[in-house]
């Protein structure tokens, strides 16, 4: 038997992706790159009234246009039952049919009323212009509070309100807070600072726009659905249920995805419509979104209003956090859009002590795209809220913004496993010692003092400095607690490790990475428990039919929860493969050393490496009696608790006064996530969870004119910053593991996205401080700015 | 994405793009495509007909002329103009604008005689050819003519060229003796300006002999804020901030998602006072 000694450890290294080589010599497989024999083009014939009756559908010219194969209404093209919606999240939710063809009026503009399918996309372009809808358009409601009014228009009649339902921590979660509020806020000693944020409606952009092609095997029934999709598991577990094609026949490919961040974390009208025109026709057909189409057509994220209210000793001493949200879920409830303000629910005192906690949020219909999750989902709402906050009280107590958070931060000692006033548990964290690292790289005291000497000489740029002092939950997850929040799945994930004859090891995950490079940390993690090459590792995903079992990439659960799955799945193969080395080495299980690969009995140089195990395991000859051939295992991976990082971002800003531009000088990250497998992937998550942040603070608006047309309806309107729009990041990080898995990790997917806009804007306040500026509205344009001096000024 | 159905026809001259643009009302010529084709991806644009003129390399170039005019072939590329060293030393503030349109693609795409053609005002190079006084050469079925810039933009997308004209050439007075600056006020490096001035300022004993100043994007045309001219012409270099707050008068700005038309006024004036100052400091 061969040993070969490996000791080197890859985990923990930046090894280069795995995924790159396909991707950077352009041999990677999208959607837009697959091409089935006899396929056909399919087009949505969208609503250009964002709210509309619809008085007849006139298709009669579009179906005689040469090349048109067929065009379908919302009456004639059958599904078994709506677009399914996963989070109920309480008996009050009203849940409207959400039909991929609309059929009685348009709720938003861009809404889907028929369905072409012609020889070529040209065509199928063409024949969308020669559908011919009356339309009687109606007044729309585009604004979240406008929408509450008496006398609004009403998006769904049946429910004569475009109220969607309440969720109240104190009477809906299922652990209880540490105390009612009310107290302290009729407490007269007290400080309070009451607050209102809006946060922008924004448009996700990963840069592979939606595209769904469906092969049908027809005399079988089969169905074979290609989407640039996060979640292949859900698609088809919830395409059954639409269009009732049993999963056996369904299978559901993500192929190479291009970026995602909650957009294809989604179950879109046209994923549905082009699986049901597949069995109608039986004929593969195939989707392609364009950009500008794709800005009305696919989820948005974030738009809300946020009132917070904070009591605090005069000495800073915080008390009480109340919170109230009005939140926009547009035209209908999407896949988990009802639950995505609750994500932030326990989230919103931050990482500080308080004795008592209210929350509560409301969700609006609107005549607007349909909102759901976008990168952090909820926790940068709550960041956002209690980081400005904390400045504002802050500013009010005339104390330091970095004193006020170290005075109030959960302390070191209460961890592992501490419950926080909203009443989850926290994992580990040590606040005090991230922010210190924050403060270091910064030389906050030298910052301080350069602002003082600018702000005396005069200068005309004002510099400013915010932080954001972030903690989330994430690595979506106990499924114990997901259910008591009436959330339709489980947050287990599975994974399965299997070793070839040959001694190479195929691994099976079930989270769907989309450009996260969670194929290269995978292996790293397989390769070092095992002790085989990091080459000798494949990891296969994204296909039901290879992986039948998962529940998909989002929540930054890929490494929290998928590598943990696996770590635990390769445990169950080192105990097999134990059990038969000892049975080959004639030696007491407990008499084996497992080391590189090599099953060693001590004190003696007799050993058994595992890939040879694997193949005796295979050819099976010579097994301890009554152990299965073969040497795999699959694990289903329930965490139980979710992963709570924390980090403490810094800006620092330039303000131009006359011109209301804002200049990102300087941004420090420290994040800590616990181990760090691939520490250039980390930083990698970081770069663009920061990037997209800052993003939110200073560019990206979705905004509508009084009609509810879509006015940034372009990437020349919609404002997506490029490297020259950001300053360098200075990356750092801090580990604290987390006790709750065996490998210490904690989620990073959405740091930066949930850190950088409350250190953004913060940043700009303090600039403006002196000139009475006490907020701006996000994004932060120039014209924001000038005018919230203005404002000031007069 | 998709445009809608249109032909497609390449020019083997200037005499042939003419005439191919003579015998059908609705085609369009093609240069750099880079204004053109977008908007007929969004259907925007209908062109039955596209006369291609990209590989006219007679129309590309810069030549120096013995007199005061620079001379620049209608296909010149943005990136062309920036690095250009006759117009470089003649023109700068012409090369100094062309580097900060768009990004690198459209500067390795867009054409000058494009950009003109084009009437968009929100166009840096339109501005500056306002402000240079610049020389349109058109040809048509009927032979040539030139236009002088301030004749040639009409209002929104729209000039002074008929629907079978061509601009072969644009020639730009030389001013290399002049005091100049352009500040482009966008969001992103790639964006259009939400607001741009151009300032040309000549100087004489410490003062301000006269100064031409031109406005992107604060009207459906490029403009010339006469107002500040005249305020600055002959006047001292203290003036400028004063001579400043004139920039709006007699603008129409508009209001898009970029800035409301108020800020744009008050953009323009603060700019204004800036480009002057910049361009003295030169
Ligand atoms: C992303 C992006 C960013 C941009 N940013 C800027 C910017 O910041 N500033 C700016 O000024 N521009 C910007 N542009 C526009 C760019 O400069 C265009 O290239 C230019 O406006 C048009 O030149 P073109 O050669 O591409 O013209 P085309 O698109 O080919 O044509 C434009 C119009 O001019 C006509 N035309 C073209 N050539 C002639 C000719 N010789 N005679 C008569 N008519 C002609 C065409 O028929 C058409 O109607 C941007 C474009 C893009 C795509």
């Amino acid at each position: 038997m061969s040993v070969t000694e490996r000791t080197s450890k890859v985990i923990g290294t930046s090894q280069l992706r795995k995924e790159d080589a396909e991707l950077i010599t352009g041999r990677a497989r999208f959607v837009d790159n697959i091409t089935v024999p006899g396929m056909l083009w399919v087009g949505l014939v969208r609503s250009p009234f964002a709210h509309a009756r619809i008085n007849g559908i006139d298709v009669a010219k579009a179906r005689e246009l040469p090349g048109v194969v067929a065009v379908y209404t919302g009456d004639e093209l059958e599904f078994a039952a709506p677009l399914f919606m996963a989070w109920p999240i309480n008996d009050e939710v009203k849940n409207p049919p959400h039909h991929p063809l609309t059929k009685d009026k348009a709720r938003y503009a861009g809404d889907p009323v028929a369905v072409v399918v012609a020889e070529s996309r040209a065509l199928a372009k063409d024949a969308i212009e020669l559908v011919d809808v009356d339309w009687e358009q109606l007044p729309a409601v585009t604004d979240i509070r406008a929408a509450l009014e008496p006398d609004a228009p009403i998006v769904h009649e049946e429910f004569g309100t475009n109220n969607a339902g309440s969720w109240i921590l104190e009477r809906d979660s299922p652990v209880p807070r540490r105390g009612p509020t009310a107290p302290f806020f009729d407490d007269p000693q007290l400080v309070k600072i009451k607050q209102e944020y809006r946060l922008a409606r924004l448009i996700p952009n990963a840069i592979e726009p939606r595209g769904v092609v469906v092969d049908v095997n027809a005399p079988m029934g089969e169905y074979t659905v290609y989407s640039a999709t996060q979640i292949p598991h859900i698609l088809r577990t919830t395409l059954t249920i639409t269009c009732g094609i049993p999963e056996a026949k369904l299978r559901v490919v993500a192929p190479d995805v291009g970026g995602g961040f909650g957009s294809k974390l989604e179950i879109y009208p046209e994923d549905a419509i082009c699986l049901a025109l597949a069995r109608k026709l039986g004929r593969p057909v195939k989707w392609i979104e364009e950009r500008s189409e794709g800005y009305l057509a696919t989820l948005h994220g974030r738009e809300m209003i946020q009132e917070i209210e904070l009591a605090a000793t005069r000495d800073g001493v915080l008390k009480a956090v109340r919170v109230n949200l009005t939140a926009s879920m547009g035209a209908y409830l999407r896949l988990v859009a009802p639950g995505i303000p609750m994500l932030g629910a326990w989230l919103y005192h931050g990482c500080y002590e308080c004795d008592a906690y209210d929350f509560q949020y409301t969700n609006v219909f609107t005549n607007n795209t349909f909102t759901d999750a976008y990168r952090g989902a909820g926790r940068p709402e709550a960041t956002y809220a209690i980081e400005r906050s904390m400045d504002a009280l802050a500013r009010e107590l005339g104390m330091d913004p970095v004193e006020l958070r170290r005075k109030n931060f959960i302390a070191k000692d209460k961890f592992p496993n501490y419950t926080i006033a909203s009443g989850l548990t926290v994992d580990s964290a040590d606040y005090h010692g991230t922010l210190d690292k924050c403060l270091e790289v910064l030389d906050y005291d030298a910052l301080r003092a350069e602002q003082k000497a600018r702000r005396e000489r005069g200068d005309r740029k004002l510099l400013g400095v915010g932080f954001s002092t972030w903690n989330e939950m994430c690595g979506l997850a106990p499924t114990r607690v997901l259910a008591a929040l009436n959330y339709g799945a489980g947050g287990w994930d599975a994974a399965t490790i299997e070793f070839m004859p040959t001694g190479t090891v195929r691994v099976v995950t079930g989270v769907s990475p989309h450009g996260q490079g969670s194929v290269t940390v995978f292996a790293q993690v397989v390769a070092d428990q095992l002790g085989v090459d990091y080459d000798d590792v494949e990891v296969l995903h994204g296909d039901t039919q290879v992986s039948p079992l998962g529940m998909d990439t989002y929540g930054s659960r890929g490494v929290a929860v998928g590598s943990v799955a696996l770590h635990r799945a390769g445990e169950k193969i080192i105990a097999k493969a134990r059990t038969l080395a000892a049975h080959e080495l004639e030696c007491a299980e407990e008499d084996l050393e497992f080391e590189g690969g090599n099953f060693t009995v001590k004190g003696t140089d007799r050993s058994a490496n595992i890939k040879g195990l694997a193949f005796n395991s295979w050819t099976a000859h010579n097994l301890p009696d009554g152990m299965e051939p073969g040497l795999g295992a699959t694990e289903l991976y329930d965490p139980p608790n979710f992963s709570w990082p924390n980090g403490a971002h810094c800006c620092v800003v330039e303000v131009d006064p006359d011109t209301g531009s804002v200049d990102t000088v300087r941004y420090i990250a420290v994040d800590d996530c616990g181990v760090q497998l691939n520490p250039m992937l980390v930083e990698g998550q970081v770069h663009g969870g920061v990037a997209q942040g800052i993003a939110e603070a200073l560019f990206e608006e979705a905004r509508y004119d009084d009609e509810g047309n879509l006015v940034t309806g372009t990437m020349t309107t919609y404002l997506v910053p490029g490297p020259p729009e950001l300053p360098p990041f200075e990356v750092h990080d801090t580990v604290t593991p987390s006790p709750t898995n065996a490998m210490g990790v904690k989620g990073i997917g959405e740091a930066g996205t949930i850190a950088a806009p409350p250190a953004v804007i913060n940043a700009i306040v303090d600039a403006l401080s002196p000139l009475g500026v006490k907020n701006v509205e996000r994004p932060a344009t120039p014209e924001r700015v000038w005018r919230a001096i203005q404002e000031a000024r007069s | 994405m998709i445009p809608a159905r249109f032909d497609y026809e390449v020019a083997e001259s200037v005499e042939h793009a003419i005439e191919l643009l003579d015998g059908n009302d609705d085609a369009k010529l093609l240069a750099g495509g880079h204004s053109l084709l977008p908007l007929m991806k969004l259907r925007l644009a209908r062109p039955a007909a596209l006369v291609d003129i990209g590989r006219l390399s007679a129309l590309a170039g810069v030549s120096n002329g013995s007199g005061p005019l620079l001379r620049i072939g209608a296909l010149t590329r943005h990136h062309e103009l920036a690095n250009d060293p006759l117009v470089q030393e003649h023109c700068p503030i012409l090369a100094y604008t062309a580097g900060l349109v768009g990004d690198r693609q459209v500067r390795h795409r867009g054409t000058i005689g494009g950009s003109l053609a084009h009437g968009d005002p929100a166009g840096d190079l339109a501005t500056i050819a306002l402000t240079l006084d610049a020389q349109i050469v058109a040809r048509g079925p009927n032979g040539e003519r030139t236009i002088d810039a301030a004749e040639f933009f009409k209002g929104f997308y729209e000039t002074a060229l008929a629907p079978n004209e061509l601009i072969t050439e644009v020639r730009i007075p030389k001013t290399e003796a002049a005091h100049w600056s352009y500040i482009k006020f966008r969001r992103r490096a790639l964006d259009w300006a939400t607001v741009g001035v151009a300032a040309v300022v000549e100087s004489a004993n410490g003062g301000i002999e006269a100064a031409r100043i031109g406005l992107t994007n604060m009207g459906p045309t490029p403009l010339r804020a006469t107002a500040v001219e005249q305020a600055l012409a002959g006047a001292s270099t203290d003036s400028v901030e004063a001579a400043a707050a004139k920039a709006d008068e007699g603008t129409s700005p508009p209001a898009d998602s970029f800035a409301s038309a108020d800020f744009r006024r008050h953009l323009s004036r603060v700019l204004t006072a800036r480009a002057v100052e910049e361009a003295l400091s030169r």
